[in-house]
């Protein structure tokens, strides 16, 4: 049997990838966030999804970039050793079956995108990162040591 | 039926229940040693809870299952079907008694003995069981018929609890967008007060709801005092129990998952660590032993600690039972650290008890704690101190808890900050409260005590447009204070605080995060967090206070020690060690007498003697720092406090013993240093009389003589005497400088000095005169010999 699973593509600074859709529990609009000082800068704030209190994620700031500003966002929600998380993205596209294993990408990724990276799965000809949700939230390297 | 008793039946019942199937499994397979282990298990737990509620009937019952299975364990009997059948017998007649106890019914123990009977090896054949049993349901006015009494508590899982709590919370969060629509659209005085309803009953609901989860640690402590007292007096022990922190609001699930290991630590303490009166006052303890049980949380993290003040666990015994117990051999014994040996503890079948006691001491317990506690996602810690005591730590962490707190703002942003962390809030500008800075860190007195201020903005990095305007003094647990400066304070309210993401909590100062009602999330304060982030030491003791052994001992590692800088009644800036110092007191000066020429101290009716610099002291009141050396006490007065500052004491020494045994920059500011060794010399009056001193004589009567020279031959103990003053005075010693003509005097030994250093060696009958080490050994060397 052919290995299947399902993913959502998501398109995070400009550069289209995807989450696995096991991690994922919806897609929100954020807007104001409660900010968390002393955090690193990938902490983009604290949202309160109805009753639950989501870490929003600033994956911008994680892959190196500049901190997000202030405004509305869209975020993945996601479960992760039993706390919910927000991943910020630009862009939502949909979620797609996708066959095989992640292989590790031929190309040399820029050094933010090779903490986050997975792997690359290929999708309709267009190779697509996947991105490591448990990294992501931990951040970069030097602020996780 | 009392609370204690009815959770008893309604655990034990559970307990039986749920063991319904392992009985009858090992029935079938008696060889199966978990199984065996959680029979065992039960009937230990059973006579633990019988020991402090007062069965005796069950806990006989229990105990004699207890012994058979423990012999089982220990594989002294082979659990053959005639054993098992009795003790399934005997865990029968455990549930029917348990029955009879909610019930109010009698059954009759006649025959509990033949169960008892039953249980031992060569007993009779199995088959009196039935007829035990019959004897029983008809003896017991038909108990087995009785319908049992209903229970006005239910059992409920977590889930469907967890479900309610989120759903109440998504309708407050609904009823509050409802408000601002009505707000908003003008709705009429007839739907505003529906919708009031609608909300006083939602809020009622939720606290309801809220408190179905919680409940106080308190709780799990109510039941000690009367456990430690039955305990110690079945064991002829005097024990003290401290309770603390009864207030810290718990899950209701946590809270029964540490019920039993909390009992289990509690009675291994009395039977196993604290000694008995004789055995203490013997070994120099206060004959009553102290054990103290506290919570507390710390992070996210509550810590159960269970203190006592006895032997202790001797590891090494650990290690040699373990070995004999086949769990370890002496290989793997060697290689094992301190604490690994004591982890020992926690092995199944292992325990230091010397007897068994119908108490504990099976080594059912510490492997049960660690089992139970565990499970929870909690950690138990051990620390031993052979001969002193024992300290365990369950470290159980907070899912969810309410906690009183206040909301300041700082930087325009809302925090919690628990309220048990609070001593007092004040007004930046009122009348008690003195900012002021102190070698560039702000310092403020409060009613005359000096805190540390931390700017909460500057803490989190934020940009405070506004000026902090009060201060909230918090507590830390070591009992340090400081005070945290914000722009407002707002609202007292009891908030859900659920655990923030690692990320987040990774930031050490925070505690986790809580949703109030506009839907906006908050940070909970971790106020030992930001102390530390502020660099607030938490050896900053109110200086009222002693400081506790832990405390000072990270510092002694780094070499300083905490001092007591205070301003004396000359007006100059003397230090002394804290450890000396014992308490800070006022006194009125008319407690003050004079006799023989010292001053002393009336202290609740003894005489203390009371030493000052010398500078009159107040008409009315005195300040007084009282010193004790572990035997002595003392009293030396000063003018005020100025703080406590951890100090690596490098004097520049004084070469003449007095007051003052040195000088040293502290804070950039010259202290000096008080000899204590002298102050309680002067104390006691211990000070020699002075004609009993050496005499010295110094020949020449120039001003270096007279200036120099002569207060460090008095600071080594003797009586100068000059030549040109009293030529034929007597005299122990003479020192003259060099090439001068000796006047020999009789007896007296002749020390000579010479004005320049030469190689040593050059003039052997000389000393440079700035030989400090080499005057001062001769010196010492004629001193101890006329004293000798």
């Amino acid at each position: 049997m052919m290995m299947q699973d399902l993913y959502l593509i998501v398109e995070i600074a400009g550069q289209r990838a995807v989450l696995p859709a096991s991690f994922v529990e919806s897609v929100v609009e954020i807007d104001e966030v409660a900010p968390v000082p002393c955090a690193p800068a990938h902490v983009f704030g604290l949202f309160a999804l109805r009753s639950r209190v989501l870490t929003v994620i600033d994956t911008i700031a994680a892959l190196g970039g500049d901190r997000s500003t202030a405004g509305e966002k869209q975020a993945v929600i996601v479960t992760f050793d039993g706390h919910l998380y927000g991943m910020l993205v630009d862009n939502v596209d949909d979620v797609v079956a996708i066959e095989g294993l992640p292989t590790r990408p031929r190309a040399r990724l820029s050094p933010g995108w090779v903490r986050y990276s997975a792997g690359v799965l290929e999708h309709e000809g267009e190779p697509l990162l996947v991105i490591d949700i448990p990294a992501m939230i931990a951040g970069p390297l030097d602020l996780a040591a | 039926m009392d609370d204690l008793l009815g959770d008893f039946v309604a655990e034990t019942r559970e307990t039986l229940e749920a063991m319904a199937g392992e009985i009858v499994a090992w029935e079938a397979t008696p060889d199966d040693r978990s199984r065996l282990d959680t029979i065992f298990r039960f009937v230990h737990t059973v006579k633990g809870s019988c020991g402090f509620l007062n069965l005796p009937r069950l806990e006989a019952l229990s105990h004699a299952a207890e012994d058979v299975l423990a012999d089982v364990r220990a594989d002294r009997r082979r659990p053959d079907a005639r054993l098992v059948s009795a003790v399934l017998a005997m865990i029968d007649r455990i549930a029917e008694v348990t029955d009879a106890i909610e019930t109010g019914k009698e059954i009759s123990d006649a025959d509990d003995h033949l169960l008892v009977a039953a249980l031992q090896p060569g007993a009779a054949e199995v088959e009196a069981e039935p007829e035990v049993l019959a004897t029983a349901e008809t003896g017991a006015t038909g108990v087995a018929t009785a319908p049992r009494a209903v229970s006005r508590s239910i059992r409920l899982s977590a889930d469907l609890l967890d479900r309610m709590m989120a759903g109440v919370s998504d309708m407050v969060l609904a009823r509050n967008e409802l408000a601002r629509r009505l707000r908003d659209g003008g709705a009429d005085s007839t739907t505003e007060v529906a919708f009031e309803r609608l909300s006083s009953c939602i809020a009622e609901m939720r606290d309801a709801i809220t408190r179905t989860r919680m409940a106080r640690v308190e709780n799990l402590f109510t039941a000690l005092p009367r456990m430690v007292r039955d305990i110690s007096a079945e064991l002829g022990k005097q024990v003290q129990l401290e309770i603390d922190g009864g207030d810290v609001e718990l899950d209701r699930e946590m809270i029964e998952m540490i019920r039993d290991p909390l009992t289990h630590i509690v009675r291994n303490a009395i039977d196993h660590g604290i000694e008995l009166p004789e055995q203490r006052v013997l070994v120099g303890k206060l004959a009553a032993g102290r054990l103290h049980v506290s919570a507390r949380q710390v992070g996210n993290h509550i810590l159960i600690e269970v203190i006592d003040d006895g032997r202790g666990i001797d590891a090494e015994r650990l290690v040699q039972k373990a070995i004999s117990a086949g769990i370890l051999s002496h290989e793997q014994a060697a290689g094992l650290t301190w604490d690994r040996k004591l982890e020992l503890i926690f092995e199944p079948g292992l325990s230091t008890a010397q007897q068994v006691t119908s108490i504990s001491g099976r080594g059912v317990g510490m492997d049960v704690v660690r089992a139970n506690v565990e499970r929870i996602g909690g950690l138990v810690d051990i620390e031993s101190r052979p001969g002193q005591g024992l300290r365990l730590t369950l470290r159980v962490p907070l899912t969810l808890t309410i906690i009183p707190a206040l909301t300041i703002s700082s930087g325009g942003q809302h925090f919690a900050i628990p309220r048990s962390a609070i001593d007092e809030i004040v007004r930046i500008g009122g009348d008690a409260v003195r900012m002021t800075k102190l070698g560039g860190a702000e310092i403020v007195f409060i009613r005359g005590t000096r805190l540390p201020v931390v700017s909460l903005c500057n803490v989190l990095g934020l940009s405070g447009d506004i000026e902090p305007a009060n201060l909230v003094v918090l507590k830390l647990s070591g009992g340090a204070r400081y005070a945290l400066a914000v722009e407002a304070v707002h609202d007292h309210e009891e908030l859900v605080v659920k655990p923030a993401a690692p990320v987040v909590m990774a930031c050490g100062i925070y505690g986790g995060t809580t949703l109030p009602d506009n839907s906006r999330p908050m940070l909970l304060l971790d106020c030992a967090g930001v102390a530390e982030k502020a660099g607030i030491s938490r050896d900053e003791k109110n200086v009222s206070e002693p400081v506790a052994e832990d405390e000072s001992e990270g510092l002694q590692e780094a070499g300083a020690v905490p001092v007591l800088l205070f301003c004396d009644l000359d007006g100059i800036e003397r230090g002394v060690p804290l450890a000396l110092v014992e308490r800070i007191e006022d006194c009125f000066a008319s407690s003050i007498s004079t006799t023989g020429g010292r001053m002393r101290l009336n202290i609740d009716g003894r005489l203390v003697p009371l030493i000052s610099c010398g500078a009159a002291i107040g008409d009315l009141k005195v300040r007084v720092l009282r010193m004790h050396d572990g035997v002595e006490e003392l009293a030396y007065a000063i003018d005020s406090v100025i703080d406590i500052v951890p100090v690596t004491i490098e004097l520049q020494r004084s070469a003449v013993p007095g007051l003052v045994a040195g000088v040293m920059l502290v804070e950039d500011r010259p202290i000096e240093f008080i000899d204590a060794f002298w102050l309680f010399e002067q104390g006691l009056g211990a000070e020699q009389n002075r004609a009993e001193l050496p005499m010295c004589r110094l020949s020449d009567n120039d001003p270096w003589t007279r200036q120099v020279l002569a207060p460090l031959v008095e600071g080594a103990g003797y009586r100068v005497v000059f030549s040109e003053d009293q030529p034929d005075a007597a005299a122990d010693l003479v020192i003259i400088s060099d090439g001068a003509a000796v006047r020999s005097v009789e007896g007296a030994a002749v020390v000579r000095l010479r004005p320049t250093a030469e190689d040593r060696g050059a003039s052997p009958e000389s000393l440079w005169r700035y030989d400090r080490a080499g005057l001062t050994a001769e010196l010492r060397r004629h001193w101890n010999k006329r004293s000798a």
